[in-house]
């Protein structure tokens, strides 16, 4: 059990050991109200990270999310400042990303063409679109629509909580559905999965469909708690949900990792910044210090890597 | 004077299989020495010791009389020693005259490219092998026996004088064939000593001037071809007696479950074949390799669907479009390379062995962690797999293990039809018996069993009906009780007529 997960567990110490120290170092890094605030701020990130996992173990990628972050973002803004009841939009949000998504899906699964050069066609289609349409516009959301209505804190409240509830229910379904097992069985090798009877392009294209759904639905979490929406919102998005994919034990290569990892990937690197803050250390280490944790996650498993291949070879 | 190779007593084990077994060879200056054997007779593995790609346990190499414990790919380079695949190895984007450069020149990274130089050379090696190639052309764009004329051309301008052909042939048209065969000779002329693979005897009858014949990782002997004739060779191929134990065969075959009819697939170079395949028998599947016999496998899966003929499953006739659909249908595939594309090493060999269960459910449905490893506890001990547990991933458990849990993937699919590819490769020979075991209770237990097979004595021991594949087609269907002699003729496309003699 350790020795299995002992990549995930190697995350969740770090990332203990960080909480402890802030605990001794820089207590008020434990107040509850900005502490609840960085969480709230960081959910739709999460919620991304959840759909990146799943695409990054079907060994495929997607950098587009930023941008159909976005897109959501302001269409959904732009609905709800027509004064749409949120109930509408909301699901209109998540189904818009979902058709962004199936586009990826479609141009990857469908013409087999390599995933990291259709999503970077589409991030950058999708951004300048929303740029020549909005001119960097911001939507301006009518007062009293924040946090769908409800106070503050409790609007916080039940960001994190939905944010935790979805990656606890992947992470369960990813162990214990038959279409978690089929991500799995897909990006290990594609083709074992094909002679098993799995159909690799179909779930291929139900990842990058899921992660275009999430990318709306993180663009709604987003739209609660701020008073507009920047068209340039999402920008680098992709990059640190890539980020934490990766600290969390998910292999590039595909086939290997899971939800909690990722979890706990997820909140190391999100702890950096607000841990600077606390311990009065300037800001601009944030970047390098997220970059070495990244680098030492990669490195560590090249070297896993090469020695299971050391002693998985032997006679044909 | 010196042979131009001498190997003695050479011996190399892969794990438990012992490849080569004390191994003898000599090939003379200006000789064609041709190596026949049956499929993993040790032929590949002896070529490897010479090509330097495998260092041989014990025994030593002589080259020109000078005495080498080992090769490695460089130095066997250095000795004159050049390699024609049947897959030539070049780099298709690049013209004729740069593969050579590539393979000849000596350059270090910043020294200028001569490409005046590199045409000429190239223009001159194929004008001395006769063979009518631009050395300006793509690879890309040359035929496969062009492709192998350029190799040689390579070898010839390496000086090699020791020069090994792996079935060149097997692709090659016989005009084509007549032009290798014009290179070969002129080879020989030029002091060059061939190795020659070839599985066609007639062949070998046209080039070879002596013959070394293997048989399980050992030479049985090496005579003048003026010395053999056919019969005499096959004999020498499959001389061996049933050293293995099989389980008894038993039981009546039920009704025809699988049909199959003038089944024709281009892509896969299956031709015309024409099958049944009863309940509770096991039909072997013979031939040698590249006859078509996996490419059959992959037609019935839907891998490679095919292009006209008719499929029957229990009477109902059906199109097999995908591995999907015709795991849908009750058919199961357990393909050649486990390596590659079977079991996934990464993956606990409870979910190795569910695999193929989950692409026949709903993809929502919950799979219940307690079922599972239940499901896969009763197979680890029906199929006596030695592992420390459901949870233990597949790449930590030995070859013939590996191969009883994919046999555990495709069972818990409850198929009508099992096809079997080389279901014992590479795996040791306890585990050998226990799955020769497997496969006769699962035929007994009323599944249809195709066994392909390149082990003749498997393929003897436990067919109850042997199909000999050549050439993308059945050619023969013998009973169950049919001798080596009669499948290794059928294999070879012997005429029945020369069977007389023998």
């Amino acid at each position: 059990m350790i020795k299995r997960n002992f990549r995930e567990l190697s995350v969740a110490v770090a990332l203990g050991l960080l909480l402890a120290f802030l605990a001794v170092a820089a207590p008020a890094f434990y107040q509850p109200q900005p502490l609840l605030s960085l969480l709230a701020r960081e959910a739709p990130a999460l919620v991304v990270a959840c759909g990146m996992a799943l695409v990054i173990i079907s060994r495929q990628i997607d950098i587009s999310v930023g941008s159909q972050f976005a897109v959501c973002g302001v269409s959904s803004g732009l609905l709800v400042a027509a004064h749409w009841p949120v109930a509408l939009v909301f699901p209109l949000a998540i189904l818009m990303g979902a058709a962004l998504g199936a586009v990826n899906g479609l141009l990857v699964a469908g013409l087999r063409l390599p995933s990291i050069v259709v999503t970077l066609a589409t991030m950058v289609t999708w951004r300048e679109g929303l740029r020549w349409l909005r001119q960097g516009q911001f939507v301006n959301l009518p007062d009293g629509g924040q946090w769908f209505g409800m106070a503050q804190t409790t609007g916080q409240i039940t960001l994190v909580v939905a944010a935790v509830l979805l990656l606890v229910l992947l992470a369960w379904g990813m162990k214990n559905l038959a279409v978690g097992r089929q991500v799995y069985a897909v990006g290990s090798d594609a083709e074992a999965a094909r002679l098993a009877g799995i159909r690799p392009p179909l779930v291929t294209m139900g990842t990058f469909v899921f992660i275009g759904a999430l990318a709306g639905l993180a663009a709604m979490m987003n739209l609660a708690q701020s008073p507009q929406v920047d068209p340039k919102s999402g920008m680098g998005l992709e990059l640190k949900v890539i980020a934490a994919v990766v600290v969390g034990g998910v292999a590039i290569s595909g086939g290997r990792g899971n939800l909690w990892g990722v979890f706990a990937g997820f909140l190391l690197l999100a702890c950096i910044s607000p841990a600077l803050t606390h311990l009065h250390i300037q800001a601009y280490w944030e970047k390098a210090i997220q970059g070495g944790i990244i680098l030492l996650a990669v490195v560590a498993d090249g070297l896993r890597s090469r020695r299971s291949n050391r002693t998985g070879g032997g006679a044909p | 004077m010196p042979p131009l190779l001498q190997l003695t007593a050479v011996t190399k084990s892969f794990g438990a299989v012992r490849a080569l077994r004390g191994i003898s060879f000599d090939l003379q200056a200006g000789e064609v020495h041709a190596l026949l054997g049956e499929n993993g007779a040790g032929k590949s593995t002896l070529i490897k010791v010479v090509t330097g790609a495998h260092q041989p346990d014990s025994g030593h190499l002589e080259i020109a009389g000078q005495r080498l414990t080992a090769l490695n790919p460089t130095s066997a380079r250095e000795a004159g020693i050049a390699c024609i695949y049947q897959q030539p190895a070049l780099f298709p984007d690049l013209t004729v005259a740069e593969n050579i450069a590539l393979r000849l020149g000596k350059t270090t990274p910043l020294c200028r490219v001569r490409w005046s130089e590199h045409r000429k050379r190239a223009d001159e090696l194929l004008r001395r092998i006769g063979a009518d190639i631009d050395p300006g052309a793509e690879v890309r764009a040359l035929s496969m026996p062009e492709q192998q004329l350029v190799e040689i051309a390579c070898a010839l301008g390496a000086s090699a004088r020791i020069v090994i052909m792996d079935e060149p042939t097997a692709s090659l048209t016989q005009s084509e064939q007549q032009l290798l065969f014009g290179v070969v000779r002129n080879l020989r002329a030029a002091g060059v000593g061939v190795i020659y693979i070839s599985h066609r005897l007639e062949e070998i009858f046209a080039l070879a001037d002596r013959v070394t014949v293997l048989r399980d990782g050992e030479s049985v002997g090496t005579r003048p071809i003026g010395e053999l004739n056919e019969a005499e060779l096959i004999r020498l191929m499959i001389g061996r007696e049933m050293a293995h134990i099989y389980p008894d065969r038993g039981g009546t075959p039920g009704e025809i479950v699988l049909a199959v009819k003038g089944l024709n697939c281009a892509a896969g170079g299956v031709r015309d074949v024409t099958l049944d395949l009863r309940a509770g028998e096991v039909l072997g599947l013979a031939g040698l390799v590249g006859a078509g016999r996996t490419e059959l496998a992959r037609v019935l899966f839907g891998i490679t669907p095919a292009d006209s003929g008719e499929i029957r499953l229990n009477g109902k006739p059906l199109r097999i479009g995908s591995p999907a659909e015709a795991v849908a249908q009750g058919i199961a595939y357990v393909p050649e390379d486990r390596r590659r594309h079977g079991v996934i090493l990464e993956m606990p060999i409870a979910d190795n062995m569910t695999m193929a269960v989950h692409a026949r459910i709903f993809p929502g449905t919950w799979l219940r962690s307690g079922v599972e490893r239940r499901l896969a506890l009763d197979y680890i001990r029906d199929l006596g797999i030695k592992a420390y547990g459901p949870e233990a991933p597949g790449g930590s458990l030995s070859g013939g293990n590996q191969q009883k849990v994919a046999l555990a993937r495709w069972l818990a699919t409850r198929p009508r039809v099992l096809i079997l590819d080389e279901p014992t490769q590479g795996v040791d020979v306890g585990a050998k018996s226990e799955i020769h075991k497997l496969i006769r209770q699962l035929a007994q237990q009323g599944l249809a069993v195709l066994m392909i097979s390149s082990d003749l004595p498997e393929v003897l021991g436990m067919s109850d009906r042997i199909a000999v594949m050549r050439g993308g087609t059945i050619t023969a269907m013998l009973p169950g009780g049919a001798n080596a002699h009669e499948v290794m003729a059928a294999a070879l496309g012997q005429e029945e007529g020369n069977q007389g003699a023998a």
